[in-house]
């Protein structure tokens, strides 16, 4: 966001949309590439976004993990909450929580909102950049063993989220080590 | 069996359980009562149902082009649907379309009225 307006060209996203442009067309050509920088290019002059800082890198073994548990959590959140729709028990308690992030990156905020939303039980429903907390929707609190539990889900998705991403200093910072039990365990510093 | 049938049976499968997602969830947009709730049911039974309508289309349709749209397509669903979820609850919130009285704890209604107090009367 603070990155000033003479800035590199943002060759992430150049790639991405090219490459997004040759997954629309389904088969690669050169005019269909061509086409594709040249879209991509206009895309990005047109619409600039602020720049989202990455320092990390991306570190297979703990992306396959993070992605492995996003499936069996997405799976597991989704047959619940169809239960809970069908089944005849009217009501679920609901809440809503506050959860105070460790990281203070945009990116990996966003990413650990993103994923909350789609796991059991949470919904994002405020999000605050400059104090790293999360404000999450819990469906039905005791069907997920309490809100303390909640939390240290939430954490434990942003740990496996930074394990996968963060750069060594930004996970020390964190107060992560590289091999942790599945996030869990850990306590906010 | 050869190879076509067995992935046509998958397939068949992903579509069944796409569609009984697909109903919970609308069932649940229904029969949930408030706002934040119902948002649960848009997201969670909803994004995994499209997902394995894609992947039963996929299995089913088994060419390069249209592998490359699912996966583009499944990719957007779960970047945007926590977005929409978040916009929807959000405004919900900030125009007093949630009441904390049918929930257990409620610490965002808490901070936003310490935040005002911190503010000031008026505001």
């Amino acid at each position: 966001m603070t990155a000033g307006s003479r800035r590199r060209p943002p060759w992430r996203m150049l790639v991405w949309l090219t490459l997004v442009w040759l997954m629309l067309w389904g088969r690669f050509s050169t005019g269909t590439l061509l086409a594709g920088v040249a879209i991509a290019a206009l895309v990005t002059t047109a619409l600039p976004l602020p720049a989202v800082e990455f320092k990390g890198r991306i570190h297979p073994v703990a992306t396959a993990h993070l992605i492995g548990r996003f499936i069996l959590d997405l799976v597991r959140a989704s047959i619940q909450v169809a239960l809970l729709a069908l089944s005849p028990r009217r009501s679920p308690r609901g809440a809503v929580i506050r959860v105070h992030l460790r990281s203070e990156s945009d990116l990996y905020l966003t990413l650990t909102a993103e994923l909350s939303t789609l796991v059991p039980g949470s919904l994002v429903v405020e999000a605050n950049r400059q104090t790293g907390v999360l404000y999450l929707h819990v469906l039905d609190v005791d069907a997920l063993g309490g809100i303390e539990k909640i939390r240290t889900d939430t954490l434990g998705t942003e740990a496996r989220v930074l394990r996968a991403l963060a750069s060594d200093g930004e996970l020390a910072a964190a107060g992560l080590t590289r091999r942790g039990r599945d996030g869990r365990g850990e306590e906010q510093t | 069996m050869s190879w076509e049938v067995v992935l046509d049976i998958a397939a068949a499968a992903c579509f069944l359980f796409a569609g009984l997602l697909s109903l919970a969830a609308g069932v649940g947009v229904l029969r949930f009562g408030d706002l934040l709730s119902r948002m649960h049911a848009g997201t969670k039974p909803q994004v995994l149902g499209v997902l394995l309508g894609l992947a039963g289309y996929g299995l089913r349709m088994r060419s390069g082009p249209v592998l490359w749209t699912v996966l583009l397509v499944a990719l957007f669903q779960l970047l945007t649907a926590p977005v929409a979820a978040h916009m929807v609850g959000r405004a919900g919130y900030r125009t007093g379309k949630v009441s904390s009285e049918g929930l257990a704890v409620d610490e965002l209604t808490n901070d936003l009225s310490t935040a005002q107090q911190d503010i000031g009367p008026t505001g």
